[in-house]
């Protein structure tokens, strides 16, 4: 009887009777999920262009996170230690590999080795230059940003020649397993380069709170929660019209479906792979970089990996759409169980609640959110 | 490479017997699809039965009917007497029916002697406890069954590839190995779709040589679906025609051959 | 020249079926045996028992109940943590509220808790496949530790850490921190020993057979006649059982002191996947190779880079780490069927010498 009380009654009355609260805590949840959504979205990117479920999208969001943090440190001119100074080197490596790779790829560039060597140099010598000045941070920013960018692209670039090619047409599960290595190996370089320390990310985003006044009481909203959302919402945004409108796009769309008839649209595999695991470095970043702002970068950063796989199985490891609305509905719920029914589980749930949330919803629906109900043939 | 299998059909003297499998007014569809159309017929026992028809005729889906695999939204098959319009296709199988695949559906990972005995499966009634000592009543089992599957490898010439894992065997192989797996189930009915598909001549041959001599030997039942329409005449007692779902012919050989309604919707535009 | 088939026929379909049918193999793994009970106690100190021996055995054996569900079965779980979390706390509870128990029981007992566990954690199973399963099985992982840290009932309202009191087997001390390095070993020796003969007869068998039927191709298993849904659950019991014993071990042998959140995080259920992937999927010999790779490979790289180089420990780590995943992957490349495919490569090979042809 208490249990049904606790479980059926005063959550609601709760939320009745403090609508306020309700809608600051409901508000809360959505911004999350677009947080979920968009980690979310990177898995999907992968696993419908490659069919590798990308274990590594969360270690990824935070070596994204961390080289950002060093790079920005670095031209900030901070105290500099060994590890700085072997992270930088080993960023500007990656990038002038990747810059030889993008050649070879695709001729996107005409790039070729002594200009990959100059690209280090450059790198390496912008920043320092960029230190020694002594410039402002929203200078610096926007340089440590791009800077982070291009090194994801060309670990995208990296890992496609390590890990992918030689893996091509193994089982589902060995592909997976190597994702796994890769956060291993990403995690233990993150750290080697950067340190393993808590890093305070501040990119310039506001970090007050927005109050909205309504009639029946004042609605708090953190500024950054909002800003990350609209950033999230944008670059949800973005990819849908990259994937619908360009040629790349649409070739990433066709290998989804059907591997021969990409190459039919003249875009080699190859390429495909790395432009996909690019695209989807880039989501980690952002994602990674909300997260930071708000929690400081380390290693739990990378669990956030973790809450957005629940979300994969509520709306399909192939549905753009069902990532981004799976996302929020995650997002949603998890906050409102959080608040209004902690008197039953007594906190940190935030850990499993989203799976059984996924997986409640399977039980009525196992196509998922936005999947077709497929009979299987034989 | 009519020469065996016309003998062996020139000694028809078999007795075919009662209905056995009673199909009634069989309608399936995906989503618009109709893949089956009110299709009734019925298989007799001992009989060799042919199922034909152009492509996405709707044969597969026939078979996947009968055996429980795919629920038909009209209709209902009696088999041996028990009525039934849905039903899950373990179900099927212990009350006698086996098939194989027209895209081979092996067990990639295990050896040729292991795919056969998973066919025994059913047969073996003791349990994980028993098993996992390997001791008395349990080996004993294993040890029968295994004698009974080694008939079967002897019956289909296929020692020599007993270890092997039937992933790295050619298709025709393959072929037979599945057919070796259905039969280790003892099935009373035993439905083969396309089991020729892909074949030289004298796979063929062999082939056609073993499901006569199942159907001989062993008095298995057997309904197959053959492109082939040499084979398809030389081994069957009796011939069903579909096209688009629907069932356009039934009878012997002889009489589908010279059914003018087969004949334009099916021989004529067939090329094999 | 002397590992040969030839000459040795076998006369009988028991003999052919039997587990090691070479008679060299025979003499191989009476050998080991041999030298495992017999030799080994004598020389074992404490640093070999508790950072080698010790977890190399009780990894194995849930590393062997991994297998039985991943390898043979094709269900993909990443809950392990969780299964052998509540083999520890079932000890614990049944060894505090049953003092009397004898400690082999205590322990089978938990394993039988954690087939419970699995059971109901397989349910998804039956709905859903492949990666969105093992998403799915994350919820075991995170929820069970959840519980165990949550409910005070289970740590019997202390701090959440559990500790184990000291327990004898045939009246020497295994558990708890007086006991000695010989007596911990061979009692999970024993226990590995068991462990891995059942579980090999059970994989050639009728069960075996039908797990790999449904890894291999569902819906042609079900139309020989095989149910999915006991084949399913019998597998993620057994697994389970197998799970939830090597936590009991781990807590009340290996460990002795245990935290739920610590032990059985999610990293011990990516290390045993990993286990079972490098020594190969569907071999029992495998998750042995498997988990020898993994427990040496660290203490080996450690023992390196900290003891020859002097680099600092925490460097070190990360360099571990990162080593660990390209190593991962490494294999993966070279070997994605992992050691037991080579060893079966290696014994084809040894068989025809010195004439390959
Ligand atoms: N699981 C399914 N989902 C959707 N449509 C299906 C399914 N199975 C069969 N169909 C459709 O039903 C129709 C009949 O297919 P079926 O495979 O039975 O033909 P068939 O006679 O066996 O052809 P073939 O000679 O090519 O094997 C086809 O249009 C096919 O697309
Ligand atoms: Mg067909």
């Amino acid at each position: 009887m208490e249990l049904l009380q606790a479980l059926f009654v005063s959550p609601f009355m709760d939320m009745w009777n403090e609508p306020a609260f309700f809608i600051e805590t409901f508000t809360k949840g959505l911004l999350t999920g677009v947080l979920y959504s968009l980690v979310a979205l990177g898995f999907v990117l992968i696993f419908k262009a490659s069919g590798v479920f990308n274990f590594a999208q969360g270690v990824m969001a935070l070596f994204a996170a961390l080289t950002l943090v060093g790079l920005l440190e670095f031209m900030q001119g901070k105290d500099m230690t060994a590890n700085h100074l072997v992270g930088m080197t080993v960023v500007a490596a990656v990038v002038a590999i990747g810059m030889l790779g993008l050649k070879k790829v695709n001729k996107i560039s005409s790039v070729q080795a002594p200009y990959a060597l100059l690209g280090f140099c450059a790198v390496v010598g912008f920043a320092w230059i960029l230190r020694t000045i002594g410039l402002p941070n929203y200078i610096l920013i926007p340089f440590a940003i791009v800077g982070t960018i291009i090194t994801m692209i060309a670990l995208a670039y990296l890992i496609e020649i390590a890990v992918l090619r030689p893996l091509v047409n193994q089982e589902l599960i060995i592909l997976f397993m190597s994702t796994l290595g890769l956060a291993y190996v990403l995690e233990g370089v993150g750290d080697l380069l950067w340190g393993s320390d808590v890093k305070i990310l501040d990119i310039g985003l506001p970090t007050d709170i927005y109050i909205a006044e309504f009639p029946f009481g004042d609605v708090y909203i953190e500024q950054l929660d909002m800003v990350a959302a609209v950033v999230a919402a944008a670059m949800v945004i973005i990819l849908a019209i990259f994937f619908n409108k360009t040629r790349i796009g649409r070739a990433l769309r066709a290998v989804a479906d059907d591997h021969q008839a990409a190459m039919s649209v003249g875009i080699p595999l190859k390429t495909i792979w790395v432009i996909v695991w690019s695209v989807a470095g880039i989501v980690a970043m952002v994602a990674g970089v909300m997260w930071g702002s708000s929690s400081g970068v380390q290693f739990s950063l990378s669990l956030i990996a973790l809450k957005a796989l629940p979300v994969l199985i509520l709306g399909g490891f192939t549905s753009i759409p069902g990532a981004i609305v799976g996302g929020l509905i995650i997002g949603v719920s998890e906050k409102l169980a959080e608040v209004f029914w902690y008197d039953l589980h007594g906190g940190a749930i935030e850990n499993w609640f989203a799976y059984f949330v996924a997986l409640a919803f399977l039980l009525f629906r196992p196509q998922g959110l936005f999947g077709e109900k497929i009979i299987e043939r034989i | 490479m009519n020469e065996p299998a016309a003998q062996a059909a020139g000694s028809h003297d078999k007795v075919i017997g009662d209905v056995m499998l009673d199909v009634n007014a069989i309608t399936l569809r995906f989503g618009g699809v109709v893949a089956l159309n009110n299709i009734s017929f019925n298989v007799r026992k001992h009989e060799i039965l042919a199922i034909i028809g152009p492509n996405g005729a709707g044969k597969t889906s026939m078979l996947n009917v009968i055996n429980g695999f795919y629920h038909p939204q009209e209709g209902e098959i009696t088999f041996k007497g028990n009525v039934r319009s849905q039903m899950r296709p373990h179900i099927a199988a212990s009350q006698g029916i086996a098939r194989t695949f027209q895209n081979v559906a092996l067990f990639k990972g295990m050896s040729t002697l292991d795919n056969i005995m998973s066919g025994r499966l059913m047969k073996m009634k003791r349990n994980f406890l028993w098993q996992a000592l390997h001791f008395g009543p349990a080996r004993k089992e294993e040890l029968e069954h295994r004698a009974f599957v080694e008939k079967i490898i002897d019956f289909l010439e296929i020692q020599s590839i007993r270890k092997t894992p039937v992933g790295r065997l050619p298709y025709g192989l393959q072929k037979r190995v599945e057919l070796g797996r259905a039969l280790a189930m003892e099935p009373e009915l035993l439905l083969l779709d396309e089991p020729m598909a892909g074949m030289n001549t004298e796979e063929k041959e062999d082939m056609c040589r073993f499901i006569l001599d199942v159907n001989d030997e062993f008095g298995t039942t057997i309904c197959l679906i053959e492109h082939d329409m040499g084979v398809v005449m030389d081994i069957s007692d009796r011939v069903v025609v579909l096209d688009y779902g629907r069932k356009i012919g039934d009878g012997t050989p002889n009489e589908v051959r010279n059914n003018q309604e087969v004949i334009d919707a099916y021989l004529g535009v067939s090329h094999d | 020249m002397f590992y040969r088939e030839s000459g040795q026929f076998k006369s009988s379909y028991a003999k052919d079926q039997a587990i090691f049918p070479i008679r060299q193999d025979q003499i191989a793994i009476v050998l080991i045996l041999a030298v495992a009970f017999l030799v080994v106690p004598w020389f074992v100190n404490d640093y070999w028992s508790k950072s080698v021996l010790q977890p190399f055995l009780v990894f194995s054996i849930a590393a062997i109940g991994l297998n039985i569900l991943v390898g043979y079965c094709g269900q993909i779980s990443l809950g392990t943590g969780g299964f052998m979390a509540v083999g520890a706390y079932a000890s614990y509870k049944i060894m505090t509220s049953f003092p009397d128990m004898p400690i082999v029981l205590v322990i089978i007992l938990s394993g039988f808790c954690a087939a419970g566990v699995g059971i109901l954690f397989g349910l998804p199973s039956l709905r859903i496949k492949g990666f969105y399963l093992a998403v799915a099985t994350l919820a075991s992982q995170f929820f069970l530790i959840w519980m165990f840290n949550k409910v005070p009932w289970f740590h019997n309202y202390t701090m959440s850490q559990i500790t184990v009191p000291p327990r004898e087997f045939l009246g020497v001390t295994v558990t708890s921190s007086s006991a000695g390095p010989a007596a911990q070993y061979l009692f999970c020796l024993g226990f590995v020993v068991v462990g891995a003969w059942l579980a090999k007869n059970l994989v050639r068998g009728r069960t075996g057979r039908s797990w790999m039927a449904i890894r291999d191709m569902d819906i042609a298993a079900e139309l020989i006649g095989i149910r999915p849904l006991q084949t399913k659950l019998l597998a993620f019991a057994i697994s389970s059982f197998y799970i939830g014993i090597s936590g009991a071990l781990i807590f009340c042998v290996y460990l002795g002191t245990v935290e739920a959140s610590e032990a059985f995080d999610i990293n011990q259920s990516f290390l045993v996947l990993f286990m079972i992937i490098i020594g190969g999927l569907g071999s029992i010999l495998g998750s042995f190779l498997g988990a020898g790779f993994m427990i040496l490979m660290p203490i080996v790289l450690k023992n390196i880079m900290v003891g020859s180089f002097g680099m600092a420990a925490v460097t070190a780590k990360h360099i571990e780490i990162s080593l660990m995943g390209v190593l991962i992957v490494f294999f993966l490349i070279v070997e994605p069927h992992g050691f037991a495919r080579l060893w079966q490569i290696l014994k084809e090979k040894l068989r025809l010498w010195p004439f390959p042809y």
